[in-house]
């Protein structure tokens, strides 16, 4: 209980440092952006959204400490103004309509990853210096090298281009209408596919050897040799016994990953013009979309610390030996 | 007792180590002399095994040897390409011919110009962020881990906290809010880069900090600053090479994303740049694989050179690993003889 408290406490602090990072970004930073802002898109605007927005980005003549406690305010309670952008939707509406797809492709992405790579990892261990344990990882390590975003548009180019198998852009074709028919949800897989791939290609890297350096270790125990010496199957032997015991570090790194879902595909999206935050957060940024950007980092943080919490909380289930330190 | 301390330290003499001995080591001492001592010299004995090892290493070899290649590339860009990179020579997105080995751009710009102005800014960048990320990541570690208690307390917070906040999108708030240019790219890269290497290199300060001869050195009456720098940093040497190893290449490929997403400066040369204007001119839809090739391709020989380097450290440097493998060439055996024995 007292390390779930104290590590509640630390992402209430993290959380905390983000808001006011939030907070000082438009008010310090030289050139004034927030000004351009206005200047381009004031006419549209009711007078109390351009209220609202004056006040979170602190162009008006209230002493700083209280702007601070206004913005600590608003932002706990969901109001980050509208999108200049997608004028006249909230910034909240915004998030909510694109946040969907993120997870879906985060999610698929990470899950592939994560079991495909582990088992991989438990495969090269239990195998040492077999084909999957001395060709795989210098593989890995080698496309690990190129840039994400090149990788991503190789593919795009190859797959998509070249040999037309899946389309460019977009998570689903337009037109066609959302809901749950087979049809919609065949070309959202369609749609899926690619991006996900390249995703799932450079982080298995990551998983497969994580776990082979532990599964190692794990090899060596002497339970195993038990194990062996009762005539269990090697099958039974390899998850039942050391694999189980092995996944604790996976289990961690799922957690942090979990996390990044949200913000980490950001250049995926970019690149296949796939709908989610990252898109839009960029979408903001050359749209000069002060709110929006600031709601989108704020809905990505906050969904790394609480993937990160919940993490906590497996482990105290999982792993005895924090409960009692 | 500080003496005998400095005695069994440093019988190697400092300054004797062969010049040639390797560039990076000559990169982290230049990092280290802004720590205003002269604590740079290659370290003791681990040193000496360290350069030995690297200069018979074929891992590392291989690194320095396509590492080497780019640097002289970069260094002689202005020599080869005279002109201005970006200025239109030729008709647009034409193919590689004999007058254009990597082709031209949508615009009309030599590729292969591009691509070896582009190695000045990358690497540039690349080694200024990874210098400074893993400096400041030092200060940081090493302070931790010598003062201990509510100093370590704040600074780990400090870290986790940095860690902890998505980088990617941290990068494209900060570049959006700060006026554009280099100088935002280097600073935007270290503020998202430091924290990793701080936490990596207080666990080692922390380790070191527990030994006796750190103990001996405290009663003994010497500086913090000198007994962080003089008596744990070069016990370190290895792992704060290995940190700066990787965040080079944490530099130079953040660099490259942020240029491509268009938030760098659009107007120099580098090869994110390069990557940016290919996607931006649609090199990819018709089909001119020579305007993004080159580019992705030398940010990857850069990268796994600097890994290869990396691994060739963690090999030649670090008992522990020295160790593992040993071990591990000893687990090698069982499993393959419980193959046998089931099959």
């Amino acid at each position: 209980m007292r390390f779930i408290l104290r590590r509640l406490g630390f992402y209430f602090i993290a959380f905390w440092a983000c808001i006011t990072l939030n907070f000082m970004l438009p008010r310090f930073m030289p050139g004034d952006p927030v000004s351009r802002m206005f200047a381009r898109s004031q006419d549209r605007m009711q007078p109390e959204q351009i209220d609202q927005l004056r006040r979170l980005f602190g162009v008006d003549d209230r002493p700083i400490w209280e702007q601070y406690i206004n913005y600590i305010g608003d932002v706990l309670t969901g109001q980050m103004g509208v999108s200049i952008s997608r004028f006249p939707t909230p910034v909240t509406e915004v998030i909510a309509s694109q946040i969907g797809w993120t997870i879906l492709l985060g999610g698929v992405s990470l899950i592939i990853a994560a079991v495909v790579g582990n088992l991989l990892g438990i495969l090269a261990a239990w195998r040492r210096g077999g084909l999957v344990d001395s060709g795989l990882p210098p593989l890995l390590i080698f496309i690990g090298s190129f840039p994400y975003f090149w990788l991503a548009m190789a593919a795009l180019y190859l797959f998509g281009v070249v040999l037309g198998w899946f389309p460019l852009r977009h998570a689903f074709t337009s037109g066609l209408e959302p809901g749950f028919t087979g049809e919609y949800l065949l070309d959202v897989a369609h749609h899926l596919v690619l991006p996900a791939l390249t995703i799932v290609l450079v982080s298995i890297g990551g998983w497969m050897l994580g776990m082979r350096n532990t599964m190692i270790a794990t090899n060596a125990e002497d339970y195993i040799i038990m194990a062996e010496a009762k005539g269990l199957k090697p099958g039974r032997i390899m998850f039942r016994y050391a694999a189980r015991n092995a996944m604790l570090p996976a289990v961690t790194s799922f957690g942090m990953s979990l996390g990044f879902v949200v913000g980490g595909a950001l250049l995926t999206e970019v690149v296949f013009a796939y709908p989610g935050v990252g898109y839009q957060l960029l979408a903001a940024v050359q749209g000069l979309d002060y709110p929006l950007m600031q709601g989108l980092f704020l809905t990505i943080t906050a969904a790394v610390l609480i993937a990160n919490f919940l993490v906590d909380i497996l482990y105290v289930r999982l792993d005895p030996r924090v409960r009692t330190s | 007792m500080t003496n005998s301390i400095e005695g069994t330290a440093s019988t190697v003499p400092q300054r004797t180590r062969p010049p040639s001995g390797s560039r990076h080591r000559g990169a982290i001492a230049g990092n280290d002399d802004g720590g205003a001592t002269p604590i740079a010299g290659p370290p003791r004995r681990p040193g000496g095994s360290l350069v030995h090892g690297l200069l018979t290493n074929r891992k590392a070899a291989t690194g320095a040897l396509i590492l080497g290649v780019f640097i002289v590339a970069a260094l002689l860009a202005p020599v080869l390409y005279p002109d201005d990179p970006s200025r239109i020579t030729a008709l647009a997105s034409q193919p590689p011919s004999s007058d254009f080995p990597l082709g031209t751009t949508a615009k009309g710009q030599d590729v292969l110009a591009l691509t070896v102005h582009g190695a000045r800014s990358s690497l540039f960048v690349g080694l200024t962020v990874g210098i400074v990320a893993t400096f400041v990541g030092l200060l940081v570690g090493l302070a931790s881990a010598y003062f201990g208690k509510l100093a370590d307390d704040a600074l780990s917070l400090l870290t986790n906290v940095f860690l902890l906040l998505p980088g990617l999108p941290l990068l494209v708030i900060l570049a959006a809010f700060l006026p554009p240019g280099l100088g935002t790219v280097i600073l935007v890269l270290i503020v998202t880069g430091w924290a990793g290497s701080a936490r990596v290199l207080r666990s080692q300060a922390l380790s070191i900090r527990a030994k006796d001869f750190v103990a001996a050195a405290v009663v003994a009456g010497e500086r913090p600053l000198r007994i962080m720098f003089r008596e744990i940093l070069p016990n370190m040497a290895s792992i704060v090479m290995g940190t700066l190893l990787a965040c080079v290449i944490y530099g130079i490929g953040a660099q490259a994303g942020l240029e491509f997403l268009g938030l760098g400066d659009v107007s120099t040369v580098s090869w994110g740049t390069n990557l940016y204007w290919a996607s931006n001119d649609g090199a990819l839809l018709v089909g001119a694989w020579w305007a993004f090739i080159p580019s992705g391709l030398c940010i990857a020989l850069v990268a796994f050179a600097l890994a290869l380097i990396n691994y060739a450290v963690d090999e030649v440097t670090n008992p522990r690993l020295r160790k593992v493998t040993f071990r591990t060439g000893k687990r090698q055996a069982d499993p393959t003889d419980k193959g046998k024995a089931s099959a």
